[in-house]
């Protein structure tokens, strides 16, 4: 029996296990939603593309699926854009179907044409543009194949119209294959070797830690090697839920807004391990003083992350989940060493135990005003440990990679990579629709709210009971820091002084609103959320002009930190 | 350093953009671009000029290769390879050099494929280092327009690259 290009494409989903798709329909992409009508895929309608994508960006980093989303031609297209620049950035599975102008048409500034494949080349892992309906299904398998293997990321597929309404007879290929695309899995084994060497010599070893660790289902294989070789671990914003933050070996956040005791052991370390991190400039600081005392092993998927930004001295390309778990064993192959290695490092440690006593990670309490942080240690108390925290961008977000001591991979949800404000309430929508029944919060700043505030009326609609913690500051608070800090406080365009009562914007979409200003009062709003079914934000009035520290200003070194302001 | 590059690639839709989008994108520079499909007509052989130190030319071919239309990349810099361009000129010629125009052009075994009453058309092909030297000796004749293909390599020896 033939098919019909829309119906192969469900078709196609439903085989790759798809279950769940984000979308938002229009002319180039009709056909396919009244096959959605009867498909037993459920369709969640966001407010806006730029959502859809989001959402399934939050389901895809919540659960390690693939993330799907379809939109519709020109507009619908081109509003997907900042999306999957924002999942590219975090290198996160995903497939985005767009519709397209029949191809007849297609360059000739058809209605709502616009070249998504020449627009997301530079932001997609993949991309195509079907120009024969035969190829579809062949574009699919292929499509998912790439978008979960290797570094992941976002794969998209222009679909034209007149594709859609084809048919032929479908059959789905059983396998992939890509002449251009192997990529490694075992690490090279001789590498591995030298790797363990370097460990057992080492006298000042850091683990430094980013988001390709839990990418690649790693977390477990980290914890095991730091607490085998009691090496200490500093993480990276992408990496926070990879290692339990309350860990004696956890030295939190390394970075621009590191802890004192990340930073400077990163300084004095003479090994660090690098692990599925790329050197981001918001992690190195200024690059010639990074680290310049160590030796740098770089264990990494892709092979162009490596020598990118600084020199390797062990480079290791490979899956990290098989490389962590070869070196484990050649460690334990090495059980007497490991003992000597642990009496060796014992004086680094203290060095570390003692940075953590003299500097340890805290901030100015204050029993008339809301700090942002206080808010930050009440949500973690009061939550479940697998509770899923998605951010906007901009300070609360550092603040919740400080202070919210996260336990569980995939519990943390930020757009790392391109820092996109309006990321957290869709990413958060996403992660509640992959987990109806965990605790979902977004922490929020009242600018990064606004940018997609539209979205509670889907979770209204779908009874997503996602919380949303609005840090209310009225400033755009990172931007106005720096030009406090930088720019002789002249707070140009940072100042949002419109009061916005959310608590009637929540109303006004059939959502609970909550607010204060009380210190005594934030556990019992938080609370108060926490019971009450269906979405809810809580406004907090936070002090107006508390500031992320410690800081590395720009173009210091990560030990040269402001600490306090 | 100059270095010279040979791509197979995937020969289908829009993989030419995706390697120069890959140089503009990242600041890499190409001098020079040349495209052809192979023996197989799925798959086209690009060869690319580029510049850079040691760590740029190593993240080229990293992000060569990581594309999922590339096959194969191979710097042939510092390796034993034949390195051929093609030029056609067009160079004016009034009556008191037409001799000289056609002697340079024997001396660089060169050829008229094109004769007006006032210009020569001359076909070149050989290294870029000897296009240049022909050039610089028509110049002064008055060269009206002058189209390179660009190089195009292949290693010296048995040894082929395939995909
Ligand atoms: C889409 C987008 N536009 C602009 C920026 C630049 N930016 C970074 S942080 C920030 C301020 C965020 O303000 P808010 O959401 O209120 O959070 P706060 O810093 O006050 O916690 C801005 C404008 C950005 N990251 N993303």
């Amino acid at each position: 029996m033939k098919k019909t290009g829309s119906q192969i494409l469900l078709e196609c989903l439903q085989l790759e296990g798809v279950e769940k798709v984000f979308g938002y329909p229009g002319g180039a992409v009709i056909n396919i939603y009244d096959d959605l009508f009867d498909s037993p895929i459920e369709h969640i309608l966001t407010r806006h593309e730029q959502a859809a994508v989001h959402g399934a960006d939050g389901y895809a980093r919540a659960t390690g699926k693939v993330g799907v989303v379809i939109a519709t031609s020109g507009p619908g297209a081109t509003n997907t854009v900042t999306g999957i620049a924002t999942a590219y950035m975090d290198s996160i599975p995903m497939v985005i179907i767009c519709g397209q102008v029949p191809t007849p048409l297609i360059g000739n500034d058809a209605f709502q044409e616009a070249d998504i494949v020449g627009m997301t080349r530079p932001c997609t892992k993949h991309n195509y543009l079907v120009q024969d309906i035969r190829d579809l299904p062949r574009m699919l398998k292929e499509a998912f194949y790439i978008a979960r293997t290797g570094r992941p990321g976002p794969v998209l597929i222009d679909l034209p119209k007149d594709i859609q309404v084809a048919s032929m007879k479908f059959s789905y290929p059983d396998s992939v294959n890509l002449r251009g695309y192997k990529p490694t899995v075992s690490g090279n084994l001789r590498q591995i070797e030298k790797a363990a060497k370097m460990v057992l010599a080492a006298r000042k070893p850091v683990l430094y830690v980013g988001g390709g660790i839990v990418l690649a289902n790693a977390c477990e294989e980290l914890l095991k090697l730091a607490e085998m070789t009691r090496i200490p671990v500093t993480t990276t914003l992408m990496a926070m839920s990879a290692f339990p933050q309350a860990h004696p070996l956890a030295l939190g956040m390394l970075g621009m807004h590191g802890t004192y005791f990340a930073n400077m052991s990163v300084t004095e370390c003479d090994l660090l391990i690098a692990v599925g991190a790329r050197f981001d400039d918001r992690v190195t600081g200024r690059i010639d003083s990074f680290a310049k005392k160590a030796k740098v092993i770089h264990i990494d998927i892709d092979p162009t992350t490596i020598k990118k930004n600084v020199g390797v001295d062990l480079p290791i390309v490979g899956d990290i989940k098989n490389v962590l778990s070869t070196l484990t064993n050649k460690l334990l192959e090495r059980d007497d060493q490991i003992d000597e290695l642990q009496e060796a490092t014992q004086d680094w440690i203290t060095d570390i135990t003692t940075w953590k006593k003299t500097h340890p990670m805290a901030y100015k309490k204050s029993k008339s005003v809301i700090k942002p942080q206080f808010v930050i240690e009440k949500i973690r108390e009061l939550t479940d440990d697998d509770a899923i925290i998605s951010t906007e961008v901009g300070q609360h977000q550092m603040w919740t990679a400080q202070f919210f001591n996260f336990t569980q991979p995939r519990t943390f949800l930020t757009s790392g990579g391109l820092g996109t404000m309006g990321f957290g309430l869709p990413a958060a929508l996403g992660a509640q629709v992959a987990f109806p029944d965990r605790q979902v919060i977004d922490i929020s700043g009242d600018g990064s709210f606004q940018m997609n505030s539209q979205e509670l009326a889907t979770l209204v609609q779908y009874r997503l009971p996602v919380k949303i913690a609005i840090l209310n500051n009225n400033f755009l608070g990172m931007v106005r820091q720096w030009q406090q800090l930088f720019f002789n406080k002249r707070y140009s365009q940072t100042c949002m002084d419109l009061p916005i009562d959310f608590v009637k914007l929540a109303e006004a979409y059939g959502a609970t609103g909550l607010r204060t200003d009380k210190v005594d009062e934030v556990e019992s709003v938080i609370q108060q959320a926490l019971d009450t079914p269906g979405p809810v934000i809580m406004e907090f009035k936070v002090d107006r002009e508390e500031n992320v520290l410690p800081m590395v200003p720009a173009g210091k070194g990560i030990h040269e930190m402001v600490l306090a302001s | 350093m100059k270095h010279t590059i040979s791509v197979l690639v995937e020969n289908e839709f829009g993989v030419l953009s995706r390697v120069s989008g890959l140089f503009s994108g990242r600041g890499f520079n190409i001098e020079s671009l040349s495209v052809a499909p192979t023996l197989d007509p799925d798959t086209s052989r690009m060869t690319i000029v580029t510049r850079g130190d040691d760590r740029i030319l190593e993240q080229i071919n990293k992000q060569l290769n990581k594309l999922i239309s590339t096959i194969k990349v191979v710097d042939f810099t510092g390796e034993d390879f034949v390195e051929r361009e093609l030029a056609l000129i067009k160079v004016s010629t009034e009556t008191e050099n037409r001799a000289e125009v056609l002697r340079i052009v024997d001396i660089f075994r060169a050829k008229v494929v094109d004769v007006t009453a006032r210009s020569y058309t001359v076909e070149i092909t050989g290294a870029p280092a000897k296009i240049n030297a022909l050039l610089e000796l028509l110049r002064p004749m008055g060269i009206k327009e002058i189209v390179r293909s660009g190089p195009v390599v292949i290693g010296r020896g048995v040894k082929g690259v395939a995909g």
